[in-house]
């Protein structure tokens, strides 16, 4: 089991300030990210929130107009093969070679990768239940998101780069990738790095998360971290009011009347204090869903 | 060993492991000496990270619940600490507090609530003597 304290190592990725636009949209605003050896980290945002445009920085499939990329310390635009040598990567369109079938494409990507673990290549192939004569094209969705990830497993890469793994898949599928997650970090020393816009998936597999918003980075932070402060408080005023007193802390409340439930950034003790101070009675606290605390962030 | 893992309504995962581990060695489903299954296997299981189920299962060591032993597996500890007692009373208490807010929401008056239980509990015992 790997240690999940920061360590002073330096961090596999490195993004710093890196802003890209396409045309004249911003696509990516000043990103800083570090993403640390071993463990799992989720990125997640919803759509068109620069997560892919941030992958394929990493992946050096775009180059950063400005700003840094580091993978494993090295540029992976000047780098390609000590960087892309080493990480698994599954695309969010899938882009595999249609015309082949699945023993060629899996023939094929060996030849690119020198560490390739072809007995692990069979048994992810029986495991996935992907027949080896089948022509990709012909390939279901579910089967196809296998293949990918059958090849970015492989070789055994020290970094495994999902993007939107579980997207439009049935549930049968997400385990797979799920369970390909948890066995790839159990494994010592990897890490996974994996986008998504299904927060229970995340919540259930990260160790850290970053939320990106419209180009830019919100919060970044290890899961307990970010579970243990948010908090939603429901509080009960002596008096009715229309507009409930201002909370520090807190991100949006609703309610009517004497009781008013806010969702808060803040530990839990602190929260209960301001809520004191204001001469409420707290009726309830509870923790909140990844799904919750990211609304609740991209809407503040 | 049957656990349950929702993302629902907030509960931080390590600690519904913890709970219901609990719960399973309150309830007598898991019993003293029992190994739990390794940190790995259950993760893969409940598809949850690795390193939650460690968290657990420092945390249920820490409270006496489980030991680590040499052999590298976690057991469930002896019975009859004082926790034990405890949490199987917090357990009845999320039973009683359910049927209180029931029975009053049934206009059901707490002296018959009593009564029935006493009823309910002069029935098993004659069952168990049956049986």
């Amino acid at each position: 089991m790997y240690d999940p304290l920061p360590s002073t190592a330096p961090p596999l990725i490195e993004i710093s300030r890196v802003t890209r636009q396409f045309g004249s949209r911003t696509a990516l605003n000043d990103v800083s990210l570090a993403v640390p050896r071993g463990g799992v980290f989720g990125l997640i945002g919803g759509n068109g929130a620069g997560k892919t445009t941030l992958i394929k920085h990493m992946m050096g499939l775009l180059k950063a107009q400005q700003g840094s990329v580091r993978v494993f310390g090295l540029d992976p635009i000047q780098h390609p093969v000590e960087t892309l040598g080493r990480i698994g990567y599954l695309s969010e369109e899938r882009d595999l070679p249609d015309w082949m079938q699945v023993r060629e494409l899996i023939r094929y990507t060996q030849a690119f990768y020198p560490n390739w673990d072809e007995a692990f290549a069979e048994e992810l192939r029986q495991t996935f239940d992907l027949d080896a004569k089948a022509v990709v094209r012909n390939l279901s969705r579910g089967q196809r998101a296998r293949a990918g990830l059958l090849v970015a497993l492989a070789h055994r890469p020290d970094l495994l780069v999902l993007d939107e793994p579980s997207s439009g898949l049935d549930p049968v599928v997400r385990r797979d990738i799920l369970g390909a997650i948890i066995r790839t970090i159990a494994e010592e020393g990897r890490t996974v790095l994996f986008s998504s816009h299904l927060l229970d998936e995340v919540e259930r597999v990260a160790d850290w998360v970053a939320i990106i918003h419209e180009g830019r980075i919100l919060l970044t932070a290890s899961m307990d971290e970010i579970k243990d402060r948010h908090r939603r408080l429901t509080l009960r005023f002596t008096e009715s009011v229309d507009r409930p007193p201002a909370l520090v802390g807190a991100l949006s409340f609703e309610g009517a009347g004497t009781e008013w439930t806010y969702i808060c950034s803040g530990e839990s003790r602190q929260l209960r204090l301001a809520a004191e101070a204001l001469g409420a009675t707290v009726v309830d606290d509870a923790s909140l869903t990844l799904d919750e605390i990211f609304v609740s962030r991209i809407q503040g | 060993m049957l656990i349950h893992i929702s993302t629902k309504d907030g509960v931080p995962i390590y600690l519904q492991v913890v709970n219901q581990i609990k719960y399973l060695v309150a309830a007598g489903r898991l019993t003293a000496g029992e190994e739990l299954p390794p940190i790995r296997g259950l993760a893969e299981q409940l598809l949850v990270n690795p390193n939650t189920i460690a968290r657990a299962y420092r945390e249920l060591e820490a409270a006496g619940i489980v030991e680590k032993r040499r052999t590298a597996g976690t057991y469930v500890s002896d019975q009859g600490s004082p926790l034990a007692r405890r949490e199987r009373l917090k357990i009845l208490t999320d039973r009683i507090d359910a049927l209180v807010a029931e029975a009053m929401q049934m206009n059901v008056d707490l002296n018959d609530v009593v009564k029935l239980v006493q009823q309910r509990h002069a029935a098993l015992q004659i069952t168990e003597t049956k049986e």
